[in-house]
């Protein structure tokens, strides 16, 4: 059946005789071979979503528990830095994007380009997160024992209402869960950023670029992945809380 | 519009992605004017609703999603199936074990 279509389809069956330098023995055509590649890397996309699907949810759930705890421990988040981080990825997702392009069409320079932006982007990115971490570690708001609810029980703010010393504990699970789904996004940023200094030194060799661009496509895949996780952490950690229901 | 198959791999030009790159960050900067503004309950559905929408956006065109073969796009369906299970399953056990916290 499969060599009935390949033989009716002139284009394949060029391919199909023409064997390709970089396809490996057991896979019958390129074809195969780079589509497996890409079942493979969204198989781990799917278990990453799941992965960061528990911490969204105990999010979702603490959220609707301790809602006015959240929405003081959301408010003390800056918007504005939110959105520049939010808009550092965006603009690394086009530019990896870009030297996905690059690396189809065989342009090395393209390509060295597009990747060094996207780890420039990715490292200040970084940077940015690691000073919100530092501006939130000086306000005594990590969670543990040095945890300081002075904020919440006597605001500064005029218009904010002051929280029952209790009430303003569960601060903390916000605090925890910032945290945890920003560190462990930043963890992934982090390996994002290794990989793509790995990527950054064999493109310059001419590797991705000699008509077989697997290695890109698949990070790729990551490094959007892990932009949509920011784009999905923007609204839940900055902006929805803004307006909280009486 | 003609479906794309597997055997062309069809290669997204320039255009297109800073077309997606540009609708991207104008949403980015809606969504942050609408945080700002009072809507009551559809405050979080409209901040979720664009982040949608911008997930979607970078799945079909950065992802290259829309032109990929129907295993992939299997794959993600199964990958968002599952994950509504996990948030609709742990709700309903929640929900009606919590008494008085909902």
């Amino acid at each position: 059946m499969d060599s009935q279509v390949i033989a009716n389809d002139p284009e394949e069956t060029q391919s199909a005789h023409e064997h390709s330098p970089h396809l490996v023995h057991h896979y019958a055509t390129m074809d195969q071979q780079v589509e497996s590649a890409s079942f493979g890397m969204w198989i781990f996309l799917l278990t990453e979503i799941m992965f960061f699907g528990g911490m969204f949810m105990a999010y979702l759930l603490y959220r609707n528990w301790y809602y006015d705890a959240f929405v003081a421990g959301s408010n003390l988040l800056s918007i504005q830095f939110g959105t520049a981080m939010t808009t550092i990825l965006i603009v690394s997702s086009f530019t990896v994007a870009m030297g996905v392009f690059c690396s189809e069409t065989r342009n090395r320079k393209g390509l060295v380009a597009a990747l060094s932006l996207t780890l420039v982007l990715g490292i200040s990115f970084l940077c940015m997160k690691g000073t919100e971490w530092h501006g939130i570690y000086v306000e005594h708001h990590v969670p543990g024992p040095n945890f300081s609810i002075e904020t919440f029980v006597h605001p500064t703010d005029a218009r904010d209402v002051p929280m029952s010393p209790d009430a303003a504990q569960h601060t903390q699970i916000f605090f925890f869960l910032y945290f945890a789904l920003t560190g462990i996004h930043a963890l992934h940023m982090v390996i994002g950023c290794s990989v793509l200094i790995f990527l950054l030194i064999r493109a310059r060799q001419g590797a991705y670029t000699d008509g077989n661009p697997t290695m890109i496509h698949n990070f790729g895949l990551y490094w959007h992945f892990v932009d949509i996780v920011w784009i999905f952490l923007f609204p839940l950690l900055y902006l929805i809380s803004r307006h909280p229901l009486k | 519009m003609s479906t794309p198959t597997l055997h062309k791999h069809h290669i997204i030009q320039p255009r297109l992605y800073l077309t997606i790159l540009i609708v991207l960050l104008v949403l980015t900067a809606t969504t942050t004017g609408v945080a700002f503004l009072d809507l009551g309950v559809l405050n979080p559905i409209v901040a979720l609703a664009i982040a949608c929408i911008k997930a979607t956006l970078v799945i079909l065109f950065f992802m290259h999603l829309r032109y990929s073969s129907k295993l992939l796009k299997l794959t993600l369906c199964a990958g968002l199936f599952t994950f509504t299970v996990l948030i609709l399953l742990t709700l309903t056990d929640y929900m009606s074990r919590a008494w008085g916290l909902w």
